[in-house]
């Protein structure tokens, strides 16, 4: 069944085919329809899961984690202050192994107070031991909730879908609803090997010292570094079924290119846009969109660049005192890499400001102007 | 205490023993919280009703019950004094560690 649907509600159809059975949510501007959705799903019966009205995002990850924990398949969605309010319960997500999958439109951080897109609230998440997964189209965005449960709860370790604000939270696309019976197939029911029972009691999260503390960590880690490779699994699988692939990374025309302009989000396609002006004007670039941040697909990136004489990673994001985090990313991905490929670093695009295919022509006439960068930073657009 | 395990130290010598997530570790069989306490909840069972309301409230559960009257666990009774305020009998009292 083909529908027009905004990308807050490709969330919720994702959360809703794949039977979610515990949501606990609080509304915050761009996210909220994707909680009103699935409050109408909840009550009109067409979802069959509890929902729980809470009075803080901290509330709403604790609500979840507590269910998880029980044993129920469980969803959320946040942005922004919302999401930095739950940082601790995200680290008590994947430290107590709950496969809840959230949602969040990256909104930018105030102050200044914005609703406006950029992507530092869901990448100061970093280190907090969640899989991070980036769409660039509401169809995507529905696939992408679907294949986090099943990752998710195999390695369990939370998911984030990400999406941008407005670009695609409020965008209103055609979108592919599976068929129901398809994704049961597909996903099986979440059945985890310890949970929380009366007829099993034990205590979880308990004090820890640091004769075990260490080991915890290493298996979240030995954990997280097969989730490449059961993202690929799973993404093939998927497109057996439905007939869409979902990967790592998706490169476009960067088989034979001698400019990759590195991209995620929505920016990614408005990249390919500025890679089809290029390729006309006879500049052979092409775009990676790297789609999945955490764990970051080190092995995709240098494939995909091998070929490349230079690379451009345009950041819609900063860690203030370093650099653009996709740019630090990658640069670490090619280090001790075979292919000696000179990396430049932009950003733009921050607290909403437009990112258009003019973008991605200034990004790559800089580029090719320079045979190595000369700062780490290019700022693109900063009224002068 | 009729159920209380023995202390028993639980040691994993290899990752491979370690549960996926930190559960049941044992710690709190060592770590005797009740030390932490500088006022101590006292039944008067002469007033005791057998409401089971301060069993109940134990947000550490540290009060048990045995033949049918509420006994405290003092290794792990923080002294809060949650049981004290909700006693409809008012037969707990709160009195000063002196130790």
């Amino acid at each position: 069944m083909k529908k027009v649907i905004m990308g807050n509600h490709a969330l919720s159809w994702g959360a809703q085919l794949a039977r979610a059975q515990v949501i606990a949510a609080y509304p915050i501007t761009p996210q909220t329809q994707v909680v009103e959705l699935l409050s109408e799903m909840c009550a009109s019966k067409t979802l069959d899961a509890k929902f729980i009205k809470v009075e803080s995002e901290h509330s709403a990850m604790a609500a979840c984690l507590g269910a998880s924990l029980a044993g129920a398949r469980t969803f959320t969605a946040t942005s922004a202050q919302g999401l930095t309010l739950m940082h601790e319960l995200l680290h008590w997500a994947s430290g107590g192994r709950m496969p809840v999958v959230m949602g969040n439109i990256n909104r930018a951080m105030a102050p200044g107070w914005s609703i406006w897109t950029d992507q530092n609230d869901s990448l100061s998440q970093r280190d907090t031991g969640w899989i991070q997964f980036y769409c660039a189209s509401n169809q995507e965005v529905l696939d992408t909730v679907i294949q986090a449960f099943k990752v998710s709860e195999q390695l369990l370790i939370p998911s984030m879908v990400v999406l941008d604000a407005f670009a695609l939270s409020h965008t209103y696309e055609v979108v592919d609803i599976p068929d129901q019976a398809k994704v049961d197939a597909y996903l099986p029911r979440f059945n985890p090997p310890v949970r929380l029972t009366p007829s099993d009691p034990h205590a979880f999260g308990g004090l820890t010292s640091p004769e075990h503390y260490f080991e915890f960590r290493y298996k979240l880690q030995k954990d997280m570094e097969k989730a490449p490779a059961l993202i690929e699994e799973t993404g093939r699988e998927y497109e057996k079924m439905f007939g869409r692939y979902l990967g790592l990374v998706e490169d476009y025309l960067c088989e034979d290119a001698d400019l990759i302009l590195v991209t995620s989000g929505t920016a990614g396609y408005t990249a390919r846009v500025g890679v089809d002006l290029l390729r006309k004007e006879g500049v052979k670039a092409g775009n990676l969109r790297i789609k999945v941040f955490r764990p970051f697909p080190f092995e995709k990136v240098r494939q995909v660049v091998a070929g490349a004489k230079k690379v451009a990673v345009v950041d819609r994001n900063i860690s203030y005192g370093h650099h653009g985090i996709f740019y630090q990313e990658v640069k670490s991905a090619l280090y001790g890499a075979d292919h000696d490929v000179p990396v430049f670093g932009f950003i733009t695009g921050l607290g909403g400001r437009d990112v258009t295919p003019d973008t991605f022509k200034e990004v790559a006439g800089l580029t090719m102007a320079k045979s190595r960068p000369e700062e780490e930073i290019t700022w693109i657009g900063v009224k002068k | 205490m009729k159920n209380k395990k023995k202390p028993e130290k639980i040691i994993f010598q290899s990752e491979k023993d370690v549960p996926l997530m930190p559960m049941s570790v044992g710690s709190m069989l060592f770590n005797k919280t009740g030390a932490w306490r500088n006022i101590r909840p006292e039944i008067d069972l002469a007033n005791c009703i057998q409401c089971g309301i301060c069993w109940k409230f134990c947000p550490d559960v540290a009060i048990y019950i045995e033949n049918e009257f509420p006994v405290i666990d003092y290794d792990y009774c923080k002294g809060c004094g949650i049981c004290a305020e909700e006693c409809p009998s008012k037969c707990i009292a709160m009195v000063e560690e002196l130790k």
